[in-house]
């Protein structure tokens, strides 16, 4: 099974068979949207229309196999980026044509659950992933916790952020404080050295009046606004701002969020369970803190590789490979690009 | 035998054949369902064609002038089928099927070929005419302009015989590659026309105030 992952600014091509990976692929355009200071979709698009080729080829020598022994096509038909999907979608349909193969449309952030089935080099577990389980998946373009009681038939979307993605936060609070682009790297090194107590930034739909209607749901524009009245208001003052400390602080306020929602969410659907996903996962912190926070709590903890957990196509093909082993029939040719596709939609 | 795909303005995709022409021909002129009818409309035009995958030389992909979204969908779908039976891409540049199409029905001589560019631009192509293998001979590279600019009496192409076309055959688009090759002429570079850079303002004065 072939996987094809362009929802975002990945393009990644990744090959299984069943649940081994033969190989994972993964181009980045991350250098080129440095200088805008995020993702710019058009220049994500662009960019994996040149690396689809190459990464297909790559991807191919790299499990060790022919073109031609492919047997099935899995893509991301959404959510994500619209024309950056579509791109995607474009290449998968005419390669499924080409080697008359059957394809499957599956949704991206139910692949991000499905890299945890993967195994292979550089995959130190063996327990297989238990359902039901929570998942929390988080990275540049999506925060969404999910209830996963099977994944290729029963998915279902506890909550979601309702402004940025929590990755999103992390590169606009880099930009404001004078730090490159992606930012979760970059907060994550000076937070090293930084107090998280030090500035007690809010924490997004975590009152009251708001659980009763977004239990399970993200906010982070707010904070990312706080932090920088904040900042302004040191700089106004003429005081140096402690750039380590309103890190640590912010990183404090996204991570304990994010933790305190899913371990909510494990505890009222009687769930021991918790999985991680996104690129945001490469956090330092949000892993300590999700140990900490699920050994606690008495839930198991499962956060794949991080090369599985940013965004691959493996996954994608992972996710395809269930379906099929379940007995799903292909998708038909007639699928389209769904930026906003909903996650209980596993297979368009 | 060639397969031809065009998404420079709809949809649009052909099998085509040096000494049989058009085999096979599918469009849609949707300008917004690239992705969703591109893999039927390949599907379609090999069962009419009624020939294997393995019978294509090659596959042609119209590079454009398009605006960009659709167009990289022909794009992609072009070279990784050409990737997929392991045969060469052929690159062509779209307008050259619509300036084929008008010689083949009769036009002759200079041609100013126009098609939509959104936000109110336009993507221009002028031609001398036709050679003696048919094939139109293009003057210059595709170029974007305001559609004032090329009623201006200064305008180079000033006064040309101007066809404005809101589809593009991938059968003409195919012809002209097997034409091409037959006669031995280079094809365009392999890379997408756009003509416009990514629309991104970067901000040279760091982040806004929020207080
Ligand atoms: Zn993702």
């Amino acid at each position: 099974m072939l996987g094809i992952e362009t929802s975002c600014d990945e393009t990644g091509i990744g090959i299984v068979r069943g649940t081994t990976l033969l190989s994972n692929t993964i181009a980045s355009s991350m250098d080129e949207h440095a200088r805008y200071g995020g993702v710019v979709p058009e220049v994500a698009a662009r960019a994996h229309l040149e690396e689809m080729v190459p990464a297909i080829h790559a991807a191919v020598a790299e499990a060790g196999i022919r073109l031609d022994e492919i047997d099935a096509i899995a893509v991301t038909s959404g959510p994500g980026l619209a024309g950056a999907l579509m791109v995607g979608v474009g290449a998968a349909k005419s390669l499924a044509v080409a080697l008359d193969v059957p394809i499957y449309a599956v949704n991206h952030l139910v692949g991000h659950v499905g890299a945890d089935l993967l195994r292979g080099e550089g995959v130190d577990t063996d327990a297989p992933l238990e359902y039901p389980t929570i998942a929390l998946l988080v990275s540049g373009g999506h925060t969404s916790l999910l209830l996963v009681r099977d994944l290729v038939s029963d998915v279902e979307l506890l909550g979601e952020t309702i402004d940025d993605a929590a990755g999103e936060a992390f590169d606009k609070v880099a930009r404001l404080l004078g730090l490159p682009y992606p930012g979760g790297p970059q907060i994550d090194r000076v937070a090293a050295t930084g107090d998280p107590t030090a500035i007690r930034f809010p924490r997004g739909l975590s009152h009251q009046k708001d659980v009763a209607k977004h239990r399970y749901d993200f906010s982070f524009s707010g904070l990312k606004t706080s932090v920088a009245r904040w900042v302004e208001q040191k700089r106004d003052a003429g005081e140096t701002v402690p750039i380590n400390d309103v890190a640590a602080s912010f990183r404090e306020a996204v991570v304990d969020v994010l933790l305190t929602k899913a371990v909510a969410a494990c505890t009222d659907f009687g769930v021991p369970r918790l999985l991680l996903g996104g690129g945001v996962i490469a956090n330092a912190r949000l892993r300590q803190v999700a140990q900490e926070r699920t050994d606690a709590a008495g839930i198991a903890l499962r956060i794949p590789p991080l090369s599985l957990c940013t965004d691959n196509g493996a996954m994608i093909a992972a996710l395809g490979a269930q379906l099929i082993m379940a007995g799903h029939a292909p998708s038909s040719l007639d699928f389209g690009a769904d930026s906003t596709l909903p996650v209980d939609l596993i297979q368009a | 035998m060639l397969l031809a795909i065009d998404t420079s303005a709809g949809t649009s995709v052909a099998v085509v054949d040096l000494t049989h022409g058009v085999l096979a021909e599918r469009g849609v002129p949707d300008t917004m369902r690239h992705a969703e009818v591109i893999g039927r409309l390949i599907q379609e035009c090999l069962t009419e064609a009624a020939i294997p995958v393995s019978a294509l030389s090659g596959v042609v992909g119209g590079m454009g002038p398009g605006p960009f979204t659709g167009l990289r969908v022909g794009i992609a779908a072009a070279r990784v089928f050409a990737l997929g039976i392991d045969r060469p891409l052929v690159p062509v540049v779209s307008h050259d099927a619509i300036a084929y199409g008008a010689y083949r029905t009769g036009h002759t001589g200079p041609l100013l070929v126009v098609t939509d560019a959104r936000r109110r631009e336009v993507y221009w192509s002028a031609y001398s005419g036709a050679d003696a293998q048919h094939l139109p001979v293009r003057i210059g590279d595709p170029t974007l302009a305001k559609p004032a600019e090329l009623l201006e009496a200064d305008f180079v192409h000033a006064g040309l015989p101007r066809l404005d076309a809101a589809t593009i055959s991938a059968g003409d688009l195919g012809m002209v590659a097997e034409l091409a090759f037959a006669a031995g002429h280079s094809f365009a570079p392999d890379e997408a026309l756009y003509l416009r850079s990514p629309d991104v303002t970067v901000s040279k004065n760091g982040p806004k105030r929020v207080s």
